[in-house]
């Protein structure tokens, strides 16, 4: 196993568990039972400490240490959390963050700045500790667990008890434990941060002799004698992650000389060497070993003592209290249920899936080519096949495609934080709602939607929403509410963000934008149009600055990112109500499902998913259509845009055209072509940088008989068919 | 954690069925596969081996394992295998593990620190 990996892991891990944590914090705050919040925090600052202590990294276990001992006292009850303690404990996983970005090759670099920061936020955790200082050492005074050993069922066993105060941890390695990374020595040294090791007694007799040893194999057990105030459940706890290996036993201070004894008895260590170990570390007095070896020479006669299973802790029930076990055996099912949760799912490198992707894109238009071919040698077995192939490739891309799809519920979910956040630093009190979280798109563009979004959110949270007393004048309730939506319509993804604040002010947008010089006074625009103005460069209504947003800068930067992913903008107002904007995503950026259509010689491909229909164009029609340019659909106007001027295609149309109808969002247009050519398996080619600027073209994909084909931008040229109407009404009014 | 594990050449003096071996760099699970083989070899041919280990930057169980090998294989070919100049980080092992005893070489801290 490579460390580097490993550490990688590790990183990668930490990351999850501390976002896992700050959903836990951020849900203790609405959360009528906490307490299974506060165990997920405690979890996963364990885990990190654990496994930070498995790299050495000294500088995350002492800091996420201190953090722990502050939740577990959160989780006693003898601290309560409130408001202040939330937010100290998101500083300090953002701090283990920041530690966490700290590591390369393996090495902590805490640069001076991270060092303070780090020692403030535990000057602030030690408040919470110093607190019950007090209590914590009466209890290492006397060993709570005492008391429940004196249970009558000792005399009836016939053994007394062994006088130590100590613990005793014995930890036999699996041979495996090197080669699976983890060095047993840092448990040991792990366990020093618990308490104290009085005794230790190493054994090394299982190493075979010199030809046979493999020195990759581990072969050493130890016996602790170890003092400590900790519980059993944190003493186990140290060794989580070896427990499958390994075999550990954990007596409890004072345990029945009987426990000894099934511990010298389970162990695959010959008695009299366990024993003496056992003295050696200072467990047990010799006397009491005499004894031991006493009552297992009585019990020998002919009793098979069943050997615990392998990774199994053993929990010695007569000993603890109840809780105790409870706990341990709780902790032991949901360290189970996580593996099993991870082992139903596999981390692959997004370069594989790539990879994957593009290889389909290529059997796409492989198969494309086949079908076309069997098809020309009108050899009906020949066409069934490709057929069937062209059926399983369909299948195979969507397989393909899915694999890369994610929920954008993770991305919403980083906006709570963001939400609580900034709506502290405005003063205001802002709800954030999330819905369509199972909405699933691709990994690229979760990806790339974070930054626009986050500007959308902060903007609606900074001027959208009024402060607490507008609203109250207002007679809105105070709390304000931000809306995240997702949802899936006609091929692409919807993605709202809505605040029920105070809406676009129609007049001040025309004003700045008429000030600005971006439109004439004379110019007529409809609602829309004006709101959209927001998204031009050097826009800003904002009346003053604040350092969230306002300086002009952003809107247009949203809408260039959202057009990078071949998305739109809409923006849905009412004064005093509140607004949305609302972003239009394709489903994924790879390939889609086409549909062919044949402009004169060339070829054209629009999406099917904004296919409505088709229709024949009538004579009746074209008689018109030469007037005007929109037809009658069903009592409907239905703009067109005749792609054969469009793109200036040569020659005269046939005697019969064609309309394709096409819908994007709310709009609709017809596209008027010469042939309808069926569907067709698009792989989609980007452009080059040169064809940037081209308009009403989306990309390129590659046919089955080796042509290029432009795929069409459907909303460019929904657009241009209703502005192209709107000017030819105006011309003849 | 460094893996590079970047092991000089230990040098070796024939001195009259003695030998003096320099340990460098990791002995520990990365380094344990020549290191065994290192640690063993003087022992065929040699009566008594120093082993010196200034040079050991870091220890962890696998690297343990060996020196105890080492010891007890030296002991059953009745040889004598002496563990010299622990670096700090040897002797930080053995202590935790309470091996100190068990080699019972004399240990004198680098740099005049106490013995």
């Amino acid at each position: 196993m490579n460390l580097d990996d490993a550490l990688q892991t590790f990183v990668v891990e930490s990351h999850e568990l501390l976002q896992a944590m700050e959903e836990a914090l951020l849900d203790i705050e609405h959360s009528a039972d906490p307490v299974e919040s506060i165990n997920a925090i405690f979890r996963a600052a364990h885990t990190i400490k654990g496994s930070a202590g498995l790299f050495g990294l000294d500088g995350i276990v002492a800091f996420t240490h201190v953090m722990e001992s502050v939740l577990d006292k959160v989780r006693d009850g003898k601290v309560s959390i409130d408001d202040d303690m939330v937010a100290l404990l998101l500083s300090c996983g953002d701090h283990i963050k920041a530690l966490l970005g700290g590591l390369s090759g393996g090495q902590e670099h805490i640069d001076p700045d991270m060092a303070s920061i780090g020692a403030a936020l535990i000057e602030r955790l030690s408040v919470y500790l110093g607190e019950t200082a007090g209590k914590t050492v009466v209890t290492a005074g006397h060993h709570p667990k005492v008391e429940s050993a004196a249970e009558p069922k000792v005399e009836s066993m016939g053994g007394g008890f062994v006088e130590t105060d100590n613990w005793h941890i014995s930890l036999h390695f699996g041979i495996d434990v090197l080669r699976n990374g983890m060095d047993p020595l840092s448990f040991i040294r792990y366990l020093c941060t618990l308490g104290e090791i009085v005794g230790i007694s190493t054994s090394f007799e299982a190493i075979p002799p010199a030809a046979e040893m493999d020195p990759e194999s581990c072969y050493l057990k130890f016996e602790i004698n170890f003092f400590s105030d900790a519980d059993k459940a944190t003493i186990e706890g140290a060794f989580e992650f070896v427990q499958d290996d390994c075999i550990i036993h954990i007596l409890p201070p004072r345990s029945r000389i009987d426990d000894y004894l099934h511990l010298i008895q389970e162990l695959p260590v010959e008695d009299m060497r366990l024993g003496e170990m056992l003295v050696r570390c200072g467990t047990l007095t010799q006397r009491e070993l005499e004894q031991i070896l006493v009552i297992q020479g009585a019990n020998a006669s002919g009793q098979v003592q069943q050997q615990s299973p392998i990774g199994e802790i053993v929990v010695e029930a007569g000993i603890v209290h109840a809780p105790v076990v409870e706990a341990a055996l709780e902790k032991q099912k949901s360290v189970k249920d996580v593996k099993a949760q991870e082992s139903r799912l596999i981390r692959v490198d997004s370069e594989k899936l790539d990879n994957l992707i593009n290889l389909v894109g290529e059997l796409v238009i492989a198969g494309a080519s086949a079908s076309l071919l069997s098809h020309r040698s009108a050899d009906v077995q020949l066409q069934e096949a490709t057929s069937n192939i062209s059926r399983l490739v369909e299948e195979i891309r969507d397989g393909a495609l899915q694999l890369r799809m994610v929920q954008i519920g993770e991305t919403f979910k980083r906006f709570n934080r963001v939400v609580r956040d900034v709506s502290r630093e405005l003063g205001k009190d802002i709800e954030l709602q999330i819905s369509g979280a199972e909405t699933e798109l691709d990994k690229t563009v979760v990806d790339k939607i974070g930054d626009p979004l986050m500007h959308l959110v902060r903007n609606a949270m900074d001027h959208g929403i009024e402060s607490t007393e507008l609203r109250q004048s207002r007679g809105k309730p105070v709390k304000g509410t931000l809306r995240l939506n997702a949802y899936h319509d006609s091929g692409s993804i919807v993605i709202e963000v809505s605040d029920d604040g105070g809406g676009l002010s129609r007049e001040r947008i025309l004003k700045k934008a008429i000030d600005k010089g971006l439109v004439s006074p004379t110019q007529s625009l409809s609602d829309q149009e004006i709101y959209m103005l927001i998204f031009e460069a050097g826009f800003s209504t904002a009346d003053k600055v604040s350092n969230l947003s306002g300086r002009g800068v952003g809107m247009d930067v949203v809408r260039r990112n959202i057009e990078a992913l071949r998305g739109t903008c809409e923006l849905e107002s009412q004064e005093g109500q509140g607004s949305t904007v609302r972003i239009r995503l394709p489903l994924t950026l790879a390939i889609i499902d086409g549909f062919q259509i044949g402009v004169g010689s060339a070829t054209y491909v629009v999406p099917l998913d904004m296919v409505k229909e088709c229709l024949e164009m009538s004579g009746e029609d074209r008689q018109k259509s030469r007037e005007h340019n929109y037809l009658n659909l069903r009592g409907e106007v239905l703009p067109f845009v005749r792609l054969r001027e469009h793109f200036r295609e040569k020659g005269q149309a046939g005697p019969r055209e064609n309309v394709v109808v096409v819908q994007y969002g709310s709009q609709k247009a017809g596209l008027v072509v010469d042939e309808l050519m069926g569907e067709f398996q698009a792989v989609i080619k980007p452009l080059g940088a040169l064809f940037g600027n081209l308009k009403g073209i989306s990309g390129s994909t590659i046919l089955g008989t080796g042509e290029v084909a432009l795929i069409l931008d459907v909303p460019s040229l929904i657009q241009q068919a209703a502005s192209s109407e709107s000017k030819m009404a105006l011309v003849q009014a | 954690m460094d893996t590079r594990h970047r092991l000089k050449e230990y040098e070796m003096v024939n001195e009259n069925a003695s030998c003096h071996l320099r340990l460098e760099g990791e002995l520990t699970i990365y380094t344990a596969m020549d290191m065994k083989q290192r640690l063993l070899e003087p022992l065929s041919t040699c009566r008594q081996v120093d082993v010196d280990l200034s040079q050991v930057s870091e220890l962890d169980s696998a690297g343990l394992q060996l020196m105890i090998l080492a010891k007890r294989e030296a002991t059953r070919l009745g040889k004598d295998i002496r563990f010299v100049a622990h670096s700090p980080s040897v002797v930080d092992v053995l202590e935790l593990c309470g091996m100190m005893s068990y080699f019972g070489d004399p240990v004198v801290m680098a740099k005049g620190d106490k013995q």
